[in-house]
């Protein structure tokens, strides 16, 4: 059992002796042997190899120069980054009601999580037809979330087709979308369209008529929080003829994303691309941009807005990836709370926070994160790693190798058909199902029934363990005050 | 925008109020609404009562009467410099006020009746009322020791630390004359102790008085801020104020239709109206971020009449009585009754829908003048009539 199931090789069988053998040192943590190992023989523990105590040079430091010096290239890894940074949401806490006004049970009144992501009027101009008052123009499209939770970009390519497609029935089922990153839509989920949204990035990759008009919305995607200012790399031999056909290049040709987007070098050119989207599509979608947290992401999101984005996504540096290299992952970027705040105190500032919608990613590890996101001022929150971790990732962090375990990040056919995409569907609908019924549980106890009261409703948090500066770039009070 | 937001702890209060309009525009003496909120004083707790008064200036009616409180006589020469530097001050008078037990030390308290010289306005685009809410934002916002606490036309509002009927016999309100009255007997939990705290609030023409807490207060605020408008007295009653400033002034909603996206009905229902409703999602979608959610009932008194309403789930009490021409709205209804014995009807108005009152002259021609200022927008001739949406 174990022998077949490690991709890596760590376990072998020697006949002769009848025994099984482990190398250790191939081991990546992954512990599919030990979940199905049917006599509960195994565990997996670290088992470290210490070089001698140096606060400088540890292992990780040494043992990267060794590989490095060995190839000559460049490190590589996978998922988000995995250095000890401060995690913010571990640093606010919440409010609840007492006395003055009621808390709610959620289980006796309504508890209204649904939220609408574009571009909203300054306001509404009603009118009297004689009977009642009407619109007098129609709103511009939404995407409408039964919760504000959605799934993040990852392609067909960096994930396998089962993977696809469980994101895509889930999101169906849920009342919310995925994102299908820049692999192209395969042309059995186009089903699911309206729960889709599609992205157009630097390597145009699937991007095609059909592929727009069967989507609920377009997302742009210039950066990736786990690689700010990276391109991607999906390695040929992952190109099979199913995501050659869906990405519209040669079987086995490596697919290369360059770093940027070749028509945009600036913002009067995003928002050319925005507009040349919006024409294609007549005006019947809302058109996302996704960058990556960066230094002035502020700035930069009130540039979008103002070129026609209808909806702001943004990547924090905790946001994952199929591939990436090592030193830009681990180093380039801001964490996620501090450019949401930036983001949405500078769209405020300016009074155009209503043109756009926020869409906040990397590294949303539960509900009480997704809640701490909306009150900084998220509308909704995209997950990428726990929809992952969900069906069955066990975070080990070689997504790359394409040699997932779990048949998730994998183009194996072996491995691929590991993923029963309807054991993954349901345990998606039960992960969002579960945090929305907390989320409800969080805006009954603070006495508020509707989402939208939560969001950018700072005062419902507030700072514990942050300096003063940490406390005026999240716009919250410390704990106490 | 200063990028330095100051943060105050929010006032919670618990409250009784009260209220009525006579829809022929008869005027009545303070007497009565005096009568009805001192019968409500176990909800209040002797820090702050309010009144507004509609209809009570007439020989003033199209001037801005604009009240004021000021710690010291500093505070009220700087600002009356700013005043006549800004404006055009027609009358200025102390409000007349008598001893009352109960009533402890007053700030100085002025009444100015100004009018906006049109060449004064900075910039085209630029309406008068605009000019006068900036005007009173500034002093509220920086002049030290000076409060604008009511700014509207041939209206006036009157509060202090107290409870609501040592304030109402402290202004000697049983000496004016007035359409509509509204009250408030107050509650906090906290005590700031200052009189500007006190309800109503009040914005041009606009009084309201509250018994609630604002849960959603976070989210108003910002939103406000985003249309110019600053949170500065350490209330949430005030975002009521503002809110119904920026939805009926300047974006110009008819009111039953800026109550919908206050209190605004669940999607569940919205759903099962399928798309009957249309325009109430629109207002959930465009203006949830000015929904206001938490405990509250609260009376909106403006020049052309009276509006009372709760919040969504209906957490806090609202009755509502009729008899002959006056409609009535309190806390209690041993509130109405104390003013009212035998009311043709009483009711308790259900969640989010507002109960209105019309002042039917005033709603007359209140609708000319703003055909003549919005004649392209092509609203009809009921527009302010016609309370149903859906």
């Amino acid at each position: 059992m174990c022998v077949r199931q490690c991709a890596f090789e760590g376990h072998s069988y020697d006949p002769e002796n009848d025994e099984v053998n482990s190398k250790e040192e191939v081991c990546v943590g992954c512990h599919r042997c030990v979940t199905l190992c049917p006599t509960n023989a195994l565990t997996v523990r670290q088992n470290p190899l210490d070089f001698r105590a140096h606060g400088n040079w540890t292992g990780w430091a040494i043992r990267n120069i060794f590989k490095q010096a060995e190839t000559g290239g460049v490190l590589l890894t996978g998922m988000g980054n995995d250095r000890t940074y401060p995690i913010y949401w571990d640093h606010l806490l919440l409010n609840a009601s007492q006395v003055t006004n009621p808390s709610i049970d959620p289980l006796r009144e309504p508890m209204e999580l649904r939220t609408y992501l574009g571009r909203k009027p300054d306001k509404l101009d009603v009118q009297y037809n004689g009977k009642n008052f009407q619109l007098k123009e129609p709103l511009p499209r939404q995407l409408k979330l039964e919760t504000p939770v959605v799934f993040s970009a990852m392609s067909y390519g960096a994930i396998s087709y089962n993977t696809c497609e469980s994101l895509a029935r889930a999101a169906h089922a849920l009342g919310t979308y995925y994102n299908t990153g820049e692999g192209g839509l395969h042309s059995n989920l186009y089903k699911y369209g309206k729960n889709t949204i599609v992205q157009v990035a630097s390597g145009r990759f699937g991007v095609h008529k059909e592929y727009l008009d069967t989507a609920a919305a377009i997302e742009i995607k210039i950066g990736q929080g786990a690689k700010p200012g990276i391109g991607g790399h999906l390695p040929g031999e992952k190109v099979v003829e199913d995501i050659s056909k869906t990405r519209m290049i040669p079987k086995g040709t490596d697919a290369l994303s360059p770093a940027p987007q070749h028509d945009i070098y600036s913002i009067e050119d995003l928002r050319m691309l925005i507009y040349a989207l919006k024409e294609a599509t007549r005006y019947t979608k809302p058109i996302s941009v996704k960058i990556a947290a960066v230094h002035n992401a502020a700035a930069i999101a009130s540039g979008m807005v103002r070129a026609g984005a209808d909806i702001v996504a943004l990547d924090g540096f905790r946001g994952g990836t199929g591939a990436a290299p090592t030193v830009i992952r681990d180093n380039v970027g801001i964490p996620i709370e501090f450019a949401l705040a930036a983001v949405d105190q500078r769209l405020r500032d300016e009074g155009i926070r209503h043109q756009a919608s926020i869409l906040v990613a990397g590294g949303f590890r539960n509900s009480a994160d997704i809640f701490k996101a909306i009150a900084l001022g998220a509308d909704a929150v995209y997950i990428g790693t726990a929809a992952l971790i969900a069906m069955g990732c066990h975070v080990c962090q070689k997504c790359y190798t394409g040699k997932c375990n779990w048949g998730i990040a994998t183009q194996d056919p072996y491995l691929e058909k590991r993923l029963n995409p309807d054991i993954a569907t349901e345990r998606l609908i039960n992960l969002i199902h579960a945090w929305s019924h907390e989320i409800k549980e969080m805006l009954g106890g603070m006495g508020i029934n509707a989402i939208e009261s939560l969001r950018g409703n700072r005062l419902a948090l507030r700072g514990i363990g942050l300096t003063d500066t940490e406390l005026d770039i999240l716009g919250v009070l410390p704990a106490g005050r | 925008m200063d990028r330095k937001r100051t943060w105050f702890e929010k006032d919670i209060s618990g409250c009784s109020l009260t209220g009525f309009i006579n829809e022929n525009g008869e005027r009545v003496s303070g007497e009565a609404i005096i009568q009805s909120i001192a019968l409500m004083n176990e909800r209040s707790n002797g820090l702050g009562g309010g009144f507004a008064a509609y209809g009570i200036y007439p020989e003033m009616k199209d001037l801005y009467a604009l009240h004021l409180m000021y710690d010291d006589l500093q505070a009220k020469e700087e600002t009356e410099r700013i005043l006549n530097e800004l404006l055009f001050v027609e009358l200025k008078e102390e409000i007349p006020t008598r001893k009352t037990q109960g009533i402890h030390r007053p700030p100085l308290l002025w009444r100015y009746f100004v009018k906006v010289d049109e060449n004064r306005l900075f910039e085209p685009g630029v309406s008068e009322e605009d000019y006068i809410v900036e005007i009173v934002m500034k002093i509220n916002t920086s002049s030290k020791g000076a409060f604008v606490f009511s700014s509207g036309k041939n209206m006036g509002a009157f509060k202090a630390v107290g409870f609501p009927d040592d304030v109402g016999r402290f202004y000697r309100l049983e000496e004016y004359q007035g359409y509509t009255w509204i009250a408030h007997g107050r509650f906090p939990t906290n005590t700031p102790g200052w009189w500007g705290g006190a309800h109503p609030f009040t914005l041009l023409d606009f009084a309201v008085v509250h018994n609630g807490e604002i849960s959603s207060y976070g989210i108003n605020k910002r939103y406000l801020e985003m249309f110019g408008y600053q949170c500065t007295l350490m209330t949430d009653t005030e975002v009521m104020a503002y809110l119904f400033d920026l939805l009926l002034r300047k974006h110009r909603l008819p009111i039953e239709i800026a109550c919908m996206a206050l209190a605004a009905p669940t999607w569940q229902e919205i759903d099962h109206y399928d798309g009957k409703m249309e325009l109430a999602k629109a207002l959930r979608i465009v203006y949830g971020s000015a929904l206001v959610n938490g405990p509250f009932a609260i009376l909106l008194g403006h020049k052309r009449g009276l509006i009372g309403f709760n919040d969504r789930i209906k957490l806090r009490p609202l009755v509502a009585a009729r008899k002959d021409h006056t409609l009535y709205i309190a806390s209690e209804e041993a509130g109405i009754r104390e003013i009212c014995p035998s009311p043709e009807k009483v009711w308790s108005p259900k969640a989010g829908e507002p109960i209105t009152g019309w002042l039917k002259e005033e709603q007359q021609r209140e609708f000319e003048s703003s055909r003549i200022r919005i004649s392209d927008r092509e609203r009809s001739e009921q527009v302010y009539s016609v309370p149903s949406v859906c």
